[in-house]
């Protein structure tokens, strides 16, 4: 078992509804990142084994949802964005990740 | 120079539409529709409009067609009638709630099955809570006229939703009545120039109609029911300005002789003429009749209906609509906001004729429910049994 979830709430001020822009306009390109935290639908979190991965980048092709950066040693998924799919860990030939459920 | 002109309430629209700057028409033929956009494409090609007109393959496309213009900033007109409406029910919530001012004709059409190309309000009840305006209109000025206040009311910047200007298929699309058609110069200048806040334009990018998690839906719905309440304020002050600029006006319901009437009823568009007669008719035997013909669907005048009605000993509705497994959908919206008895009809379904005489029968039967005290949740009317 892994640490608990957290729920990840949008990092922008919500607006009131009158305060909000009208036709659901927006004009800040890229705002998911701020309103649309994916981290909180995960049931199943990827944990990498440090000394299984050989840093090949297969999973960070195969992550749809562009969430795998690499790191220093390994490729290390975001977790405030990572849904819990499992592609990379069924992507990886080294068998490097495992899913966990999350506690 | 205004003229006078014998003219289909189709050709009533078109006309209006052709005065009024549209930039786009966009819109794929359907019975009984069709003479509004056939009128329009005439009227491109003789190059008496400065508009783009675009052929698409379904009415699915003509209305995506038609909010994505208008997100340019561009003002936009479309027709349909029943199936193709039907079709169309995706992208009726989506252009509302983009908050785009499209100006859509209906000629209203039963919805199948049994194919029907004749008239009814299924079509457009039926798309009710989508966001849009909704005006019923009774004869050829009135739909000339209302196209008109339907883009100043549409492009409001308090209001910004698309709007339906209906007409009943057939009864009122393919009738010639007389109608005043007013000089393009001064319907334009009445109209005045499409200014929206928001546009897609490459200069200031803007992404519209965008995701919205649990976070923010909610408050564009908010967003919304307070445009359609703020479209109640602006309504008559556009229709104020109509007045002044033409000298006529419509409100939110037509009072026909119902001040005193002890049995009013409540009808929507071309079949209230019927219904005026029948009230002569019956007023000439003394009978205390009257009417109510409820023009603005959406908003839905709640005050307005309130106190027209307070008086009346019975109110009866005519619905040329069915909601089934519950009943008449305008009386049963009626009965949240008077407390008089209230009885309903259902009739005039797939373009089945009401006339005068049965509307006559229709106000005795409506005066003996009130005598009696018997009254009924509704009654079809004119179906053989």
């Amino acid at each position: 078992m892994s640490e608990k979830p957290i729920y990840h709430p949008p990092t922008v001020k919500l607006e009131k509804w009158h305060e909000q822009k009208i036709g659901c306009v927006t004009d800040t390109p890229g705002n998911m990142r701020q309103t649309n935290k994916t981290g909180g639908w995960r049931t199943f979190r990827p944990v990498v084994d440090k000394e299984k991965c050989n840093k090949c980048g297969l999973c960070w092709i195969y992550c749809p949802d562009a969430c795998m950066s690499e790191k220093k040693d390994i490729y290390e998924p975001d977790l405030e964005f990572c849904k819990g799919c499992g592609i990379c860990a069924e992507e990886c030939g080294r068998g490097a990740i495992k899913m966990e459920l999350e506690g | 120079m205004s003229e006078i002109r014998c003219l289909e309430g189709s050709f009533a629209c078109s006309e209006a539409v052709k005065r009024s700057n549209v930039d786009v028409i966009c819109a794929y033929p359907i019975t009984p529709q069709t003479h509004i956009v056939e009128s329009l494409a005439q009227m491109h090609a003789d190059g008496e409009m400065d508009a783009e007109f675009i052929n698409c393959e379904s009415e699915h496309s003509a209305l995506s067609i038609c909010a994505g213009a208008s997100a340019t900033g561009a003002r936009t007109f479309t027709a349909t009638a029943g199936q193709g409406l039907a079709l169309m029910h995706e992208i009726l919530f989506i252009s509302s709630a983009m908050r785009l001012p499209i100006v859509m004709a209906i000629s209203n059409r039963a919805l199948s099955a049994p194919l029907s190309i004749w008239g009814d309000h299924s079509d457009t009840i039926t798309n009710r809570d989508c966001g849009w305006m909704q005006i019923y209109c009774e004869n050829s000025q009135e739909i000339f006229d209302s196209t008109m206040q339907a883009y100043k009311i549409a492009e409001n910047s308090d209001v910004m939703l698309p709007i339906m200007v209906n007409m009943d298929g057939f009864t009122l699309s393919h009738l010639n009545e007389r109608a005043i058609i007013e000089d393009r110069k001064e319907v334009e200048d009445f109209v005045g120039d499409f200014q929206p806040k928001y546009t897609l334009h490459p200069d200031k990018p803007v992404a519209m109609g965008c995701y919205g998690t649990p976070d923010f839906y909610m408050e564009f719905r908010r967003q919304q029911d307070e445009a359609m309440k703020n479209a109640a304020k602006v309504i008559p002050k556009v229709n104020e300005e109509f007045l002044d600029a033409f000298g006529r006006g419509y409100g939110f319901i037509e009072e026909y002789r119902s001040e005193d009437a002890d049995v009013v009823m409540v009808i929507m568009g071309a079949l209230s003429g019927n219904a005026k007669e029948a009230v002569d008719k019956l007023r000439e035997d003394g009978k205390k009749f009257g009417l109510v013909k409820l023009r603005v669907y959406r908003p839905f005048p709640k005050e307005e209906m309130k106190k027209a009605l307070k008086d009346a000993n019975i109110v009866g509705v005519i619905d040329r609509h069915i909601s089934l497994g519950f009943g008449a959908p305008v009386t049963t919206e009626i009965r949240t906001v008077i407390e008089n008895p209230t009885v309903g009809f259902v009739a005039g379904l797939g373009g089945r004729e009401v006339t005068v005489e049965d509307f006559e029968k229709i106000f005795k039967e409506c005066e003996q429910a009130a005598k009696k005290e018997e009254y009924f949740d509704y009654k079809w009317y004119g179906v053989r049994e």
